[in-house]
């Protein structure tokens, strides 16, 4: 097994927690970390495709995930903002009675 | 000069404007309203003494004539004149109308419908100045029925009382009767000459080419067109003048204000029937009998009932219906010149006589019955020395005094009438029974003892009888004087008045009265008014009344003529049994029919609308409604089911997103594996 295929695992392992904890979880911050996770679960693909794959030499891959780090941070702080927000609204962080949006 | 032909219009108009201003004034603005009515009735007054100067100066006839509507092919056109007939007319309207409504201060003074009144009374002036100048039929009518009008609103001043109210009732319908033939005259003549303008180059309907074909077509019953539209037109003045079948209303009218009944019912309404008379002479032409008997049975008719009355103004009316009469009688028999120089020497003696009983009702609160006044001598004697001043010059006293002089002409021309001598005895007896009638007006009211209301002495008020402020007297005094004056402007030596009319040069002749006709006429005619002073006297005069409840001196004599000529021959109950309650009858079963009939079939067809409706709405609800209500409900449940999937919950959204990514995977590996 080489050892791109076990980056690929760790990769998917951390996605599918990150996508339980996301799916599972009432609190929304867990739901946010959750999402983190996912995120860092493809942010680990980009790394291991580029230090496996035809070019190596080129800064490609971890130019793209300085970027999407950079993303992930600004996603955090917004989203920590509108939870605090939800928060102040609606005396409440669990997203099943976060439902006035329903139909 | 001209542009006093052409302002003319400027005459009527102030008043009119005057009367629509005080009209949006507030009740409250009484010197604004007063000071607006007798402005604008002055300017007029400035105005006419021009308009009369310069018909004095240049003789003559100037009209302006502008086209006011279209019919058909040919314009209907209105216009005002200016004539010596005019002239005159404009200046006496304007003259006693400006001292009428200075006298009204303070007759109105406590009145708290001042405003009103003047908003009405200059109204009336407006109409009554621009029916002087009026050169159209049309137009004359117009202002006619506007001072008819103005008659009804302002006989019915005090509306509050039922008198008021039933006597402006009754005035307005009679003279409708005489204005409904007037109309048909008016339509009939513009038929036959296409023409409502009196003069108008040549083309009007009272010069040569609008009159030879009136005379010349016949009708079916054998008169000419003229004959006929003369006698409808007559009709018209019958009931405004207040002449034989239709007098009725004119002593009932004297409900209104004192000045009203001065101004309108003795000075000028009631003379413009005379006026028209006057003014379409070449139609009159031929029916002038018919005028002259008219009037000189009036004169005798209204002057015998004016004996037995016991008002002091109904007297004055019932002697204004006699006076008209003499007017018509000396258009029908003498010409323009003699019925209007009566005309308006009586304005001015009539108003003075009427403001004289103005006087005296105003300074005897309100008692109008003369058996209740008397001894006014003493409390009022400027009152007492200008209505003495009119009643000799209504009586016709000799030489002194206009009536004389106006009257005097009038049985001048009835005695040199060719076709009868019936309206000159006729005349010669109302000329009697007006001495003597006045005669005993004035003993009842001036002489003897004061008879009225002791039980009203107590009150702190001014407890005898009263001399009126000098606003009321003022007017008095010069109406007086105008009264005594304006007889020698017309006297047989020195014509000036009949010439002007008539547009004749005039000289000073003494000739005119030393003939021995004429002075033979003057003669009897004085001897005639002395004659009934003198019975005045002796009936009168020498035993003043005691008390109120004694009975009259004449009735004491004929009881039964007394009742008679007090129940003014009962016209008005004829009249009520003959049509009144005819009328009303008929009213009744209209009313019956109206209510049972007309209102049955009414609300039959409101039911049956309603009955329809009902089914239609049925048919909406049950047939029309229910197939859409139930897709409507079923859309809605449809809808609801659907926006479950929408329960707001992020999770469940992710969840399914979840889902659809991992079976689009799975598809999309099953897929590669395929081929």
């Amino acid at each position: 097994m080489s050892s791109l295929h076990s980056y690929l695992i760790t990769s998917a392992l951390l996605f599918a927690i990150g996508l339980g904890g996301a799916l599972t979880r009432r609190n929304a911050i867990i739901v946010l970390i959750g999402i983190e996770l996912m995120l860092n679960a493809a942010n680990l693909n980009f790394i291991a495709f580029w230090r496996f794959g035809p070019h190596p030499e080129a800064l490609t891959g971890i130019l793209f995930v300085l970027f999407s780090i950079g993303v992930a941070a600004a996603e955090a702080a917004v989203g920590l903002a509108l939870i605090i927000a939800a928060h102040r609204h609606c005396k409440t962080t669990d997203v099943d009675e976060l439902d006035s949006m329903k139909g | 000069m001209r542009w006093t032909v052409e302002y003319l219009w400027l005459i009527p108009l102030l008043p009119l404007m005057a009367a629509g201003l005080s009209a949006l004034t507030k009740r409250s603005g009484r010197a604004f309203a007063a000071s607006l009515a007798i402005g604008a009735m002055g300017l007029a007054l400035v105005l006419a003494g021009m308009a009369f100067a310069q018909a004095v100066l240049h003789p003559g006839r100037c009209s302006v004539n502008f086209p006011w509507m279209q019919m058909g092919d040919s314009w209907l056109k209105l216009g005002w004149v200016l004539d010596p007939l005019s002239a005159v007319l404009l200046l006496m309207v304007s003259f006693v109308g400006l001292l009428i409504f200075i006298y009204s201060l303070g007759y109105m003074a406590h009145d708290e419908n001042f405003t009103r009144f003047f908003c009405f009374l200059s109204l009336f002036a407006a109409a009554m100045l621009g029916l002087a100048i009026a050169n159209s039929l049309l137009l004359l009518f117009i202002c006619w029925e506007l001072v008819g009008l103005t008659s009804y609103l302002l006989i019915g001043f005090w509306f509050h009382k039922p008198s008021a109210a039933a006597a402006a009732r009754k005035a307005f319908i009679t003279t409708r009767i005489g204005d409904l033939a007037f109309l048909l005259g008016i339509v009939w003549l513009y038929a036959r000459s296409g023409t409502l303008l009196f003069y108008d180059g040549g083309n009007g309907c009272l010069e040569q080419s609008g009159l030879a074909p009136l005379a010349a077509r016949a009708t079916g019953l054998g008169l000419a067109a003229s004959t006929g539209i003369g006698l409808l037109i007559f009709c018209g003045a019958i009931g405004k003048s207040g002449q034989l079948p239709l007098h009725v209303w004119l002593p009932d009218a004297m409900e209104g204000p004192t000045p009203v009944s001065a101004l309108i019912h003795a000075a000028t309404m009631v003379a413009a029937g005379v006026f028209l008379v006057a003014r379409v002479y070449p139609i009159m032409t031929p029916c002038l009998p018919v005028v002259a008997w008219v009037g000189a049975v009036t004169a005798l008719f209204a002057a015998s009932i004016a004996i037995a009355q016991t008002d002091i103004k109904r007297i004055l009316a019932y002697s204004t219906v006699s006076q008209l009469g003499f007017m018509m009688l000396g258009l029908g028999v003498g010409g323009v010149a003699v019925g209007m120089f009566h005309l308006v020497t009586h304005a001015f003696f009539k108003s003075l006589l009427f403001l004289g009983a103005g006087s005296v009702i105003h300074g005897c609160r309100s008692e109008q019955d003369i058996r209740c006044l008397g001894g006014l001598r003493r409390f009022m004697p400027i009152t007492f020395a200008t209505y003495a001043v009119g009643m000799l010059a209504l009586s016709g006293f000799p030489l002194l005094f206009s009536g004389f002089w106006s009257k005097d002409p009038i049985l001048e021309a009835a005695h040199r009438w060719n076709a009868s001598q019936g309206p000159f005895y006729l005349g010669l007896c109302a000329a009697l029974l007006t001495a003597f009638y006045m005669t005993r007006q004035v003993f009842y009211v001036f002489y003897g003892r004061w008879r009225g209301h002791p039980a009203r002495q107590d009150v702190n008020r001014p407890q005898d009888p009263h001399e009126s402020p000098p606003i009321m007297t003022v007017p008095l005094m010069l109406l007086a004087l105008l009264s005594i004056l304006l007889g020698f402007i017309g006297t047989p030596a020195w014509p000036w008045f009949q010439a002007f009319l008539e547009g004749r040069p005039v000289g000073f002749d003494i000739s005119g009265i030393t003939q021995p006709q004429m002075l033979g006429l003057l003669a009897l005619s004085s001897l005639i008014v002395l004659a009934g002073m003198a019975l005045g006297y002796w009936l009168y005069g020498r035993k003043p009344l005691a008390g109120p409840g004694e009975p009259d001196a004449l009735e004491r004599f004929q009881p039964d003529l007394f009742g008679l000529l007090r129940n003014k021959y009962f016209v008005d109950e004829i009249y009520h049994w003959a049509f009144v309650s005819s009328t009303a009858r008929w009213a009744r079963l209209c009313d019956w029919l109206d209510e049972w009939v007309c209102r049955g079939m009414v609300e039959l067809v409101g039911y049956a609308v309603v009955g329809l409706s009902w089914a239609d709405r049925f048919f909406d609800e049950y047939v029309v409604n229910l197939g859409f209500d139930r897709l409507c409900r079923r859309l809605t449940e449809g809808g609801g089911l659907l926006s479950c999937l929408q329960d707001g919950r992020l999770q469940h959204y992710l969840r399914i997103m979840g889902v659809a990514l991992a079976s689009l995977i799975l598809l999309l590996i099953w897929g590669c594996r395929l081929p």
